[in-house]
């Protein structure tokens, strides 16, 4: 007999938090103190970590696909960028919820455009916005600074008390700190009942709608919400570096956060963040022995990765940290595996 | 006499092709009512134009005395129109339990929460746990959806369209494809709905029809043909025409 307790436990059981997650964030946490040489690397890999939740939230979880999210870091970039630099807003945590609020803005106006079409016209779509953006920024050099960027901009401390150090201490902790919040917010909003029917419209629009769900709405607020996401990566990226140029909007940087999910998986909110680190720890590595074809050698992996199928390079990966695990733990290991697309 | 579902003068064409022509039903409330006639006599586009799936191209359709033509599918389905499907619709990758749990949530007005977390709520775990069981669904409510066997996804099928609690019920073909032994499940359930939620069948199968349906519209290409009680239109010549001509065909 199924009870109402019964049901209340299993319903919840997806929003647990799991040992292998709280294992997580202590790892990254203790990589903050055991590399403090490499505060600028890992400041990158956060906000890419942060720009790829925001492609995982309406990919792995609406089923949008999108070649243009750089818009969106793009727009939050600059935002951040132009506040400091003018002195508009000079306090670096408002106005990088100002910049994201302009991201989340061009979001919701373009959202309309996105959710008509299916995958291809999407694609199309969203990749015709980041270039669109791209060209603007170009035309109107007088305020974006053209192929330059934007000159000087100069950050206050973080309010007030935290002042941007040349080893980018500050800057790596402030985005962590972001990431963090941002992520909590993400977990949060997908193990409720609208994170739940973004699920379903990806896995079935015609029931989805069939049972009463607003299919439109939801996507639009998704989409929205996703927007306000890449615009902060894009204000962390301009705040801790105090540069804004052009290919902030590029293809490739959009292209490569596709990279990043395919990497790390879709639709588990951790596929961004492992891939984001996989992506940019394979970057290094090649660059360093093979400068000039480092390109090659990402590409080699993403073959590997999509031949084997990340399922099964996961379980051999995880075959040691699960085997220790069932040594001491005396259970089944559960080092968090996607739960998305099983290949 | 009130209505639970009318159309009037329904019309739709795909190109040249009228598959809906002047059609006019009334379904009594808490009738059940069945819709039959011969493949490609236009049924599921019916149930497609009634829950909004299609737009028709002329008249209109009114749900409770709500004219409804120009609401989107979400709207109605609140309105209290639901449906299962011919061919099972489901989520593959979420479980019965998610399943069942979207669609209560989003009939309570909660389906947009996006702060409290699913399973928190006691009276939506009441009402998922309740239906879950009615449909025999409780030891599976775990399990993928897209790993159940075929039965119990055609459970799931008709448990969804029940947990929206619709005033008007639209069954495509509810036990198609199901095995004699799972269809008793099923039919169980249908007839175990309160006597004033309207059930609109459509159907292939005649003697599930005759047991079933108090009244009875027969289509046929996409026009109403004869709608009366299940013994007039078992005598009715015109029918009998079309049914025998089909039966001598096949």
């Amino acid at each position: 007999m199924t009870t109402q307790a019964d049901v209340g436990y299993h319903a919840i059981q997806h929003a647990r938090w799991r040992a292998s997650e709280v294992a997580f964030w202590i790892v990254v946490l203790a990589c903050a103190f055991i590399f403090p040489s490499r505060y600028l690397i890992m400041t990158d890999i956060v906000q890419l970590a942060l720009f790829a939740l925001s492609l995982d939230l309406i990919l792995g979880y609406a089923g949008i696909v999108s070649l243009g999210h750089a818009a969106f870091f793009g727009v939050g970039a600059y935002g951040a960028g132009l506040l400091a630099l003018h002195g508009i807003i000079s306090e670096p945590v408002i106005a990088l919820l100002v910049a994201g609020i302009a991201a989340m803005v061009l979001g919701f106006l373009t959202s309309f455009l996105v959710i008509r079409g299916v995958d291809l016209t999407r694609l199309m779509v969203t990749l015709g916005i980041a270039l669109l953006l791209e060209a603007l920024a170009e035309r109107y050099s007088n305020i974006t600074g053209g192929t330059d960027g934007l000159q000087g901009i100069e950050m206050s401390p973080i309010l007030g008390m935290f002042a941007f150090d040349i080893f980018g201490r500050t800057g790596f902790f402030y985005s962590l700190i972001m990431l963090f919040l941002l992520f909590l917010l993400a977990r949060r909003i997908v193990h409720s009942p609208f994170g739940l029917s973004l699920r379903a419209i990806r896995n079935n629009p015609l029931r989805a709608a069939a049972i009463g769900i607003p299919v439109n709405r939801r996507l639009i607020a998704i989409y929205t919400l996703a927007a306000f996401y890449a615009g902060i990566a894009g204000a962390l990226f301009t705040q801790t570096t105090a540069l804004a140029a052009l290919d902030v909007f590029s293809f490739e940087r959009s292209a490569d956060l596709m990279l990043v999910l395919v990497i790390g998986g879709t639709g588990y909110l951790y596929g961004g963040l492992i891939g984001a680190v996989v992506f940019r720890m394979l970057q290094e590595l090649f660059s360093t022995i093979t400068p000039q074809y480092w390109q090659f050698w990402i590409g080699l992996v993403l073959v590997v990765i999509v031949l084997v199928g990340r399922a099964r390079l996961y379980r051999w990966v995880l075959w040691l940290p699960n085997l220790v695990i069932a040594q001491f733990g005396g259970r089944k290991g559960a080092v968090v595996v996607p739960e998305g697309e099983a290949s | 006499m009130t209505l639970a579902l009318e159309t009037r003068g329904l019309e739709k064409s795909f190109g040249g092709l009228w598959v809906t022509r002047d059609l006019s039903l009334n379904v009594r409330r808490g009738a059940r009512h069945a819709l039959i006639g011969p493949n490609g006599a236009g049924k599921t586009t019916v149930i497609n134009l009634l829950t909004g799936v299609l737009r028709p191209n002329g008249g209109r359709i009114v749900l409770e005395g709500q004219d409804v033509t120009d609401l989107p599918v979400y709207k109605r389905v609140l309105l209290g129109l639901s449906r299962t499907f011919q061919i099972n619709q489901l989520y593959p990758d979420l479980t019965p339990l998610e399943t069942i749990g979207l669609a209560v949530s989003e009939r309570m007005g909660r389906g947009g929460d996006w702060w409290r977390r699913m399973g928190t709520r006691g009276d939506v775990n009441a009402e998922i746990a309740e239906i879950l069981a009615r449909f025999h669904l409780g030891d599976v409510m775990n399990e993928l959806t897209s790993t159940l066997p075929y039965g119990k996804q055609r459970l799931l099928e008709i448990a969804v369209a029940i947990a929206a609690k619709p005033r008007v019920l639209l069954l495509d073909e509810p036990a198609a494809g199901v095995p004699e032994s799972e269809r008793h499940d099923i039919l169980a359930a249908v007839g175990a709905l309160p006597r004033d939620v309207t059930v609109l069948l459509i159907e292939h199968d005649m003697d599930l029809v005759f047991s079933f349906a108090d009244r009875i519209s027969v289509l046929v290409n996409g026009a109403l043909l004869v709608e009366g009680e299940p013994d007039e239109v078992s005598r009715d010549p015109q029918v009998k025409a079309v049914y025998l001509g089909e039966a001598a065909d096949a």
